[in-house]
């Protein structure tokens, strides 16, 4: 299963993913994919330079699913952290992002 | 209430701009995430699951109508617009940034408010009874023992890094509603033979992965003895507890190691060879303090109000309101009025800022300036006249404050849950909402009475589950949210742990499992004055493991 590579931003805390050109995004769905244990390492480790650059803390890899042109997580956890509260539909990514 | 004096400010001032330059650091990359971490636990702040969060004490769980104001301003300006009251008797604001965290502590710090000590391993946030000062049954305040600790646990130089956190609760009536007997230490106020007021003292409870009843280590202490009894057994517990195991640091795991009796020694001995003096309280200073608790000035009225009485006979749901709701004064013609966080199917413990004004205009006007926070996530509003409570019955029900279910089934403890916690491995507000809209608060919940269901997220029961009449308890399970149900909890006086039923429930079968429970209930029980946990006390498990399990076999995740 594809991974994508989470943090949180320093200043708001907010969770962000590497995206396409390895700059930080707000949105799953324009997440970067990486497709092996490899990539995804590598990724981290490119990553780890923003956590030394305190732009992001607490960098973690989680795996996704590919639906159509839609990305999900596949664990609950990582569904709520990608999207919001499931019982506050109008906070969190999916408020503005649906 | 307590007001600060110079150095109380002088204090907080300081430790909001040492937390300013600490911020400032981290932005600028002088401070490391790990050097940075320990800075912002103890000062309330969590990164959570989607953003930080914010924990902000409210001492012994009381408000100004001031200081809810600036919650609610604050929550308002700084965050989302509500803001989540715990069972800690503390507010949470769940998407506060970094960068604004020193402002809001400023903000907080101008009406004698604060976070310090809400995270971490020392002392934390003292909580006491929501119905301090104004209980019939009460023998006396529990607020200004909780302030004297405050004031001596703050940075309190030897207690700021102990093995794990620590809680304590003070009670002011032998009727416990502040579920002293699963803190680290309770203090339960009493009267002695001769009449002098102290504590019995109960420590080693708590919940969490391994949860304990407290153990009672003194029938008696003198009030004036409390902060030197208090730092012998915090001292016992930061020289022997454990440090090697973060699972088994806390002061319960070493009373039941060493065990009670010789932890009773230990404490003793500590006492007796360092109580000096020193610490011992000055009749004064206790007094001085008490003053600042002085009751309101309330002119006993009639024990009957006109008013009131009529429109309990012509409203029904004004009558269920005054019946699960208002509490007995210990004034004539006065009320306590718990203002339910639990409207049916909402998220239990929330409120928005606009009701945090509300509360607060209702307090100023009506309440003698006085709010409360409960250990069961609901305000209270502590000294109300009763011919004021039609009035402010209809100001709550214009905002959906005047749920009449406390105490009742859909009366939930939830913790946030995997909805917004870290740690969680479980959704428990969803599962409390479905519980409440299942139940409701009309003639189906009235009938079931007395019932308290609380659910926690994880293992780490901020929920309470140990103690639920009915408790849930949300685990995962191969990536599947799984609910195990204990029966029987209790923090009363009388408190107890729940037992578990067996095999959890899913997500989708859970309030399912909760329904058989009460169905069972309802057929066993001798007749409508036997509440649920006294039924379960006679009868035992076995009638509810066969309604849940025997005829419901599906129930095996």
């Amino acid at each position: 299963m594809p991974q994508v590579v989470s943090a949180n931003r320093l200043d708001d805390g907010i969770v962000v993913f590497v995206g396409r050109d390895r700059a930080w995004v707000e949105l799953l769905d324009a997440a970067r994919l990486f497709d092996t244990k490899a990539d995804m390492e590598a990724a981290v480790a490119v990553a780890q330079k923003d956590v030394a650059a305190n732009r992001v803390v607490d960098i973690f890899p989680f795996e996704v699913k590919i639906s159509g042109d839609t990305v999900t997580a596949v664990a609950l956890r990582d569904i709520i952290r990608t999207s919001g509260p499931t019982v506050h539909r109008d906070h969190g990514k999916q408020a503005v992002h649906g | 209430m307590y007001r600060y004096d110079e150095f109380d400010a002088a204090f907080v001032k300081d430790r909001v701009s040492q937390f300013r330059d600490q911020v400032q650091r981290r932005l600028a990359g002088e401070l490391t995430e790990d050097q940075f971490r320990i800075h912002r636990l103890m000062n309330g702040l969590y990164l959570q699951l989607h953003a930080y969060m914010l924990r902000i004490a409210v001492p012994y769980g009381t408000l100004s109508a001031r200081q809810l104001r600036k919650l609610a301003d604050i929550a308002r300006r700084y965050d989302k617009g509500y803001g989540h009251f715990t069972t800690r008797q503390n507010l949470q604001l769940n998407w506060p940034s970094l960068k604004d965290t020193p402002d809001i502590l400023d903000e907080l710090a101008s009406v004698e408010m604060h976070a310090i000590q809400t995270s971490g391993n020392c002392i934390r946030n003292v909580t006491a009874d929501h119905f301090a000062g104004a209980a019939a049954d009460e023998i006396d305040d529990p607020r200004p023992y909780a302030e004297i600790l405050r004031q001596w646990s703050s940075i309190h130089p030897e207690f700021s890094f102990l093995p794990r956190k620590f809680k304590i609760a003070v009670t002011g009536a032998a009727r416990d509603r502040a579920a002293i007997q699963v803190h680290d230490i309770g203090y339960q106020l009493v009267r002695n033979s001769a009449g002098e007021v102290g504590f019995a003292v109960w420590i080693g409870g708590g919940q969490g992965r391994t949860p304990m009843v407290a153990k009672k280590i003194r029938d008696f202490l003198p009030a004036a003895d409390l902060l030197a009894y208090s730092e012998a057994i915090v001292r016992v517990y930061n020289l022997e507890g454990r440090r090697d195991n973060k699972y088994k640091a806390r002061i319960k795991i070493l009373v039941h190691e060493k065990g009670a009796e010789p932890m009773r020694l230990a404490v003793e001995e500590e006492f007796a060879a360092r109580n000096d003096g020193r610490l011992r309280l000055p009749q004064s200073e206790i007094d001085r303090i008490h003053a600042y608790f002085a009751p309101p000035a309330l002119a006993a009225r009639g024990a009957r109000s006109n008013a009131f009485e009529s429109r309990k006979a012509s409203d029904a749901k004004f009558r269920a309101f005054v019946e699960t709701n208002v509490a007995q004064h210990k004034i004539d013609g006065f009320g306590i009025v718990t203002i339910s966080l639990k409207p049916i199917g909402g998220i239990p413990g929330d409120a928005t800022s606009d009701q945090m004004d509300v509360v607060a205009d209702l307090a100023e006007r009506l309440g003698h300036d006085e709010i409360r926070v409960s250990h069961e996530q609901n305000l209270v509003l502590p000294h109300v006249a009763v011919d004021d409570i039609p009035a402010i019955y209809d100001v709550l029900a214009k905002h959906e404050l005047a749920t009449a279910n406390v105490g009742q089934i859909s009366d939930i403890i939830a913790c946030p849950g995997l909805d917004y916690c870290s740690l969680a491995t479980a959704r428990s507000i969803p599962v409390a909402q479905r519980i409440s809209d299942r139940f409701g608060d009309g003639e189906r919940a009235h009938d079931i009475g007395d019932l308290k269901i609380k659910i926690s997220g994880c293992i780490n029961a901020c929920g309470h589950h140990h103690v639920g009449h009915i408790g849930i308890l949300g685990l995962e399970r191969k990536g599947v949210e799984t609910y195990q149900i204990t029966l029987g909890g209790s923090a009363d006086e009388n408190c107890t742990l729940g037992d578990i039923t067996g095999p959890g429930f899913s997500y989708e079968a859970v309030v399912d499992a909760v329904e058989t429970v009460v169905d069972t209930y309802l057929g066993l029980r001798s007749d409508k004055t036997e509440d649920f946990l006294t039924a379960y006390r006679r009868v035992g498990m076995a009638p509810f493991k066969a309604a849940l399990y025997e005829k419901n076999p599906g129930a095996d995740i």
